[in-house]
């Protein structure tokens, strides 16, 4: 394991925000690597700068100080553009609130990453398809998000993320909108494309979640606390 | 990809209807106007344009001067100042083509039962060259004529209509005055004339026979007006001056006497009031073009409103990858589709409008392919410049605030 490719690298990442009562500081001082290949669990209770490490991470906002290297590249010199291609190409985002474009079909919301890259119309819809059937909603390829369940929107959102065959899927609270069993169902198709080597960073709160995957980092106010290996895909 | 933008504007546009479709009224609206202006206007150009060309080109008119009685004064053409040896004399000038001295009057025309009052003009052949008449059937007098004062007639077309009807008036007899005509040729159809009168309500006589049998003169060979022709445009001046000099000369007129003669450049007046029609038009142009730019300023208004309800939606589309440009192009797209889609229908209302005014009221208007060119171009533009700035105001939102919006 210690030989692989180090996904994510940050060092004394800092980010406050500006408040009325002055600057605000949610992170102070992270380090972390991640190593491709891994399942990490990010924990911690709210406020304690989880999301925000993980909106960093995700290349959606910048750090106050700090280095971030997102697969040997220095984040910082990146200009929007640059960032754009990043969170296209090299990271999948798997939202709490699934973020699926309402007027758009379930085909269309998952080749969304794509029409960005610039894929033809038809390698297109070939690739959405391929995704939909491997979530198992091949069926509803035509409906709109707003006719399926929760559990099934967030399938298409984990389709959408895997459409541009990231390195590294970030997701933030993917199951915080769904009930335990459905929980399972979204946790199992993390573990399975985790198995196929690809970098998967989760937050949760939930213990049983987190216990899918294989180092657990916990979080408190804005540092990083414990950082340990588990069992991983416990239930 | 472009296919796929223009579904997605398509779908963004179909979930507003009513929205979309209000602002699509304000360009069919800015559209509509100019287009209905623009015909109207060039219309009225046209319509000015022609008579100009069918009143002849460089011409004046030498009035004969004005007499007072008890203090009661004539007006111009009342004293018999001008006489045919003028005309003659004023043909020798340099710069002149043509010189017609010309007696007219309303008179009673008759044949068989039925009569009319028409404009009769008696002069010589080349009126009807300065005046660039053709006639259509038949044959023009000629100088002959004037020389042996015959009984012949060139009747214009309404005349001819009203007084013959669906007959040939060629080698007809009409009445002038109780004196027989033999109409021996119709005039080509000239149409209004700059003060609106009917140009083919006339009939053209020879001069002499007109002093003699129509209006009758108390001084053989006077006239009231001579129509004269320069060669062109430039020798104008040339000719007015020559004109003046030379009729104050034969009237013997000294210095500090006024003119007993009055001088009119018609072209000049021609081109006087189609400037003044060309000005009309740009008002009611820069007039329709206001709402074409309050039609704009609307698309503005909506495109912000939706870039504002639809942040969270940009914030999702960059997360996943799109880039300024992909938003950009996405906003600008809808801004510009619904200006096009305005414009379209826009000029359709406004040409269909155009020809209900022409077909109500009768008044000339024109359609030029140009304008019409002119205002696509001009909606495709408001679209591109109303909608960049909402549409350069989504590409820019920062990313995270975006996906936070609710």
């Amino acid at each position: 394991m210690g030989n692989e490719e180090v996904v994510i690298r940050v060092a004394n990442l800092v980010k406050s925000y500006e408040t009325a009562a002055g600057a605000f500081p949610a992170l102070k001082g992270v380090d972390l690597a991640v190593r491709a290949g891994e399942y990490v669990a990010i924990m911690g209770p709210s406020g304690s700068g989880k999301s925000t490490f993980m909106n960093l991470l995700g290349c959606l906002d910048t750090p106050t100080s700090g280095d971030y290297f997102l697969a040997g590249r220095n984040v910082a010199s990146l200009d929007r553009d640059e960032l754009a291609v990043l969170r296209n190409r090299t990271i999948g985002f798997v939202f709490q609130g699934f973020n699926l474009l309402p007027r758009m079909s379930l085909e269309d919301n998952v080749a969304l990453p794509l029409v960005y890259r610039g894929v033809d119309r038809e390698p297109r819809r070939a690739r959405a398809r391929q995704l939909l059937e491997r979530v198992g909603l091949g069926q509803y390829a035509a409906s709109l998000p707003s006719r399926i369940s929760g559990g099934q929107q967030q399938r298409v959102a984990i389709a959408r993320a895997l459409v541009n065959e990231p390195q590294l899927i970030l997701a933030d609270e993917p199951t915080g909108n769904l009930d335990s069993h459905t929980s399972e169902e979204i946790m199992a198709l993390f573990g399975e494309f985790n198995r196929e080597g690809i970098t998967v960073v989760l937050v949760t709160h939930e213990p049983d979640i987190a216990n899918h995957a294989r180092r657990q980092v916990r979080f408190l106010d804005g540092r990083i606390v414990s950082d340990r290996a588990t069992g991983g895909e416990a239930a | 990809m472009f296919r796929f933008m223009l579904a997605e504007a398509w779908h963004a546009m179909g979930a507003n209807r009513l929205r979309t479709g209000l602002t699509m009224l304000g360009m069919v609206i800015g559209v509509g106007a100019v287009v209905i202006m623009m015909a109207i206007g060039q219309g009225a150009q046209y319509a000015v344009k022609q008579s100009i060309a069918s009143m002849g080109s460089n011409l004046f008119i030498v009035l004969s001067g004005s007499f007072t009685t008890g203090g009661v004064r004539s007006g111009a053409a009342g004293a018999p100042t001008l006489n045919v040896a003028d005309a003659a004399a004023i043909a020798e000038l340099d710069g002149v083509i043509n010189v017609a001295p010309v007696h007219q009057g309303t008179r009673q025309l008759v044949y068989g039962p039925n009569n009319w009052n028409s404009q009769v003009v008696g002069t010589t052949p080349s009126y009807l060259d300065a005046r660039a008449w053709t006639v259509v059937s038949g044959a023009p007098f000629g100088d002959s004529d004037v020389r042996s004062a015959t009984r012949v007639a060139l009747v214009g077309a309404t005349a001819a209509k009203n007084l013959f009807g669906d007959e040939d008036p060629v080698g007809k007899t009409l009445r002038i005055q109780q004196s027989p005509f033999v109409v021996v040729g119709v005039l080509g159809s000239k149409g209004q004339s700059l003060d609106g009168r009917d140009q083919d309500d006339t009939v053209i006589i020879p001069l002499t026979t007109a002093q003699r049998k129509v209006f009758g003169t108390p001084f053989q060979g006077s006239v009231r007006m001579i129509t004269v022709q320069a060669a062109s445009d430039e020798a104008m001046p040339v000719v007015e001056k020559g004109i003046e000099a030379l009729l104050r000369q034969r009237h013997r007129l000294r210095e500090g006497m006024e003119n007993d003669f009055y001088m009119r450049n018609l072209s000049a007046t021609a081109e006087s009031q189609a400037e003044t029609t060309r000005t009309m038009s740009l008002l009611l142009g820069a007039i329709a073009s206001v709402s074409l730019l309050v039609g704009g300023i609307g698309i503005m208004n909506i495109m912000l409103v939706s870039v504002t309800e639809r942040t969270r939606e940009i914030g999702i589309r960059m997360a996943i990858g799109a880039r300024e440009r992909d938003i950009l192009s996405q906003f600008l797209l809808e801004a510009i589709i619904i200006s096009i889609t305005g414009c379209f229908i826009g000029l359709v209302l406004g040409v269909g409008m155009a020809l209900l005014v022409h077909a109500v009221s009768g008044m000339v208007v024109v359609i030029s392919g140009g304008a019409v060119l002119v205002a696509f171009a001009v909606a495709a533009g408001v679209g591109v410049f109303f909608g960049f700035y909402p549409a350069r105001k989504a590409a820019r939102l920062d990313p995270i605030e975006a996906l936070r919006y609710q």
